[in-house]
């Protein structure tokens, strides 16, 4: 079953890591993405921009734009992966993994329900 | 990161809001400080233990009140006869203190605590210095190394800033619809004054004050999570971003300036351009247009081009049209005469910054530009002049080093036609 492993975490805190930091950080994740590629198990993987770029369009009748990020939280959603696990157990361990690289913060885990590869976007 | 970093990392990321809410507690820049400094300590020793509070600047600002007030109760035991002002202000907080923290209010501490660093009596040099210890938190030996003077002149140059911005009168209450525009705009401008301390600096000095940029854009990224709908925040954000996406291509290896048209465009940074487009794209919806808004288009259209010869100089005119109009200057004018001399020319471009010449005859920018059109029209004895005259108001060596490139490509496209005609 394919599962999402969603990222949050709080920006200001993430912002304030310098350009070495960030960069340690993403090669610790890096080595953790390698070994499930290898498996096979390695979906889409995405890091959003800072929360200040985002727009939020409530379906209301009509539609309203507003600047900023759906959730006014303490920690945002920052970007994401999708992984091929067996079982939940499996995918906690992965989340384990990629939070032992990256600590602080939060996953949410949930299970895709319908997955539509697309292409690569040119 | 080691064990500790993440707390480094945490307090920083927790300072402007937790100093603004104890600014708005004791209405005093020191106090307050002091505070958010103690209760930092006792975070050093509770967080490793029991990990990290779920809100860390609620924590510090609880933890900060608190710490003060003993403080103050203690000396009050030990002095009998206290000012009498200090008991009222303490009463005072003790009695907030029962109320549950309030989060609401932390939009406009932040922009306080940043908009008494704009003081107007303050000069830009001192607001920013100001701006980079109470708010970013940067210790005053940073500060000097980005500023090129030694620590004793920085902390006295705070000190003097400090004892000012103390004096003034800030108020303390939500701030109106009006106030708080006007306070925005003046701390976008300081914002925009601690990037060009880092933008501005030689190649020379460029590693060492280039974290000014990085903090600015921190700071406009911060302003612009508070004030989410203000398009001139999103132009200001991405204007920084946009400009500093190019830092890396800006310097050769010697540290000699770079003009655009010879950057390797290869080094900008991508995702840096493309948060800045994001943002443009957000401003311009909602057609207000402003000034920063206006130069990030500028800088946009810049990074939007593979080539030199991409670029939409027809747009940039436009822009920079619009920008005079809004915000009349000569630098602009002279901006824009670097469009129009590729859109129409380098006689138009010329004739453009003729009337300038006056206001403008000690910018060493006005003179590189002039000697580059002249040079472009072949006069190469003006051209010459106007580089000798750039190269005395040269604000870098970099700068110098730049336009004695220039000079040198006279010297060589005058010599050999000299050789030939010796022949």
């Amino acid at each position: 079953m394919l599962y999402a492993i969603l990222c949050y975490h709080d920006e200001d805190f993430v912002g304030s890591w310098t350009k070495e930091q960030d960069a340690a950080v993403m090669k610790k994740l890096a080595v953790v993405q390698d070994k499930l590629k290898k498996q096979g198990r390695l979906g889409p993987v995405a890091r959003l921009l800072p929360t200040t770029s985002a727009t939020t369009l409530r379906k209301d009748d009509p539609p309203v734009v507003l600047d900023g990020p759906y959730a006014e939280t303490k920690e945002q959603l920052l970007g994401f992966y999708l992984v091929d696990c067996g079982n939940l157990d499996e995918a906690v361990d992965v989340a384990r993994d990629l939070g032992a690289a990256n600590p602080g913060g939060a996953y949410e885990i949930r299970p895709v329900g319908l997955f539509q590869p697309g292409g690569e976007p040119t | 990161m080691t064990d500790t970093a993440w707390i480094d990392a945490a307090l920083s990321s927790a300072r402007p809001q937790a100093v603004g809410a104890l600014l708005r507690y004791f209405r005093n820049l020191d106090t307050a400080e002091e505070a958010f400094q103690n209760a930092c300590l006792r975070a050093l020793k509770s967080w490793p233990q029991n990990g990290p509070p779920r809100d860390p600047a609620a924590w510090l600002i609880m933890v900060g009140r608190n710490v003060a007030i003993d403080e103050v109760r203690r000396s009050r035991k030990q002095a009998p006869l206290p000012e009498d002002e200090a008991i009222s202000d303490l009463d005072d907080a003790e009695e907030r203190l029962a109320e549950r923290l309030d989060g609401s209010h932390y939009r406009d501490d932040i922009l306080r605590l940043l908009f008494i660093c704009c003081h107007p009596e303050l000069p830009a040099t001192q607001q920013i210095a100001l701006a980079l210890r109470v708010v970013s938190g940067l210790t005053v030996k940073q500060i000097a190394r980005a500023f090129l003077v030694s620590e004793a002149a920085m902390e006295q140059r705070i000190t003097r800033a400090k004892a000012r911005v103390g004096d003034a009168d800030v108020p303390f209450e939500t701030p109106g619809a009006v106030e708080r525009a006007e306070r925005l705009s003046a701390v976008a401008a300081m914002i925009y004054l601690i990037f060009n301390e880092g933008y501005s600096a030689g190649g020379d000095t460029a590693e060492i004050r280039g974290p000014l940029c990085e903090e600015a854009i921190r700071l406009a990224r911060l302003l612009l999570r508070l004030f989410q709908g203000e398009p001139e925040i999103m132009g200001l954000t991405a204007l920084l971003l946009l400009q500093h996406a190019r830092a890396v291509a800006r310097f050769d290896a010697d540290g000699a300036l770079v003009l655009l048209d010879d950057q390797d465009r290869g080094l900008w940074n991508q995702p840096m351009i493309a948060e800045g487009l994001a943002l443009i794209d957000k401003a311009m919806r909602h057609r207000r247009s402003g000034p920063y808004q206006i130069q990030a288009a500028i800088a946009a259209l810049h990074a939007r081009a593979a080539t030199p010869e991409e670029t939409d100089w027809t747009q940039i005119d436009l822009l920079y049209g619009a920008l005079e109009i809004m915000q009349p200057s000569p630098v602009v004018t002279l901006n824009r005469a670097v469009a129009v001399s590729k859109v129409r020319g380098a006689e138009a471009a010329l004739e453009m910054i003729e009337p300038l010449s006056s206001r403008l005859s000690n910018y060493f920018h006005y003179f590189g530009v002039r000697g580059a059109f002249l040079m472009q029209l072949g006069r190469n004895e003006e051209a010459r002049m106007a580089f000798d005259r750039a190269i005395a108001l040269a604000n870098t060596s970099a700068e110098a080093a730049h336009i004695r490139m220039h000079l040198d490509r006279l010297m060589r496209d005058s010599a050999p036609r000299d050789a030939e005609a010796g022949k």
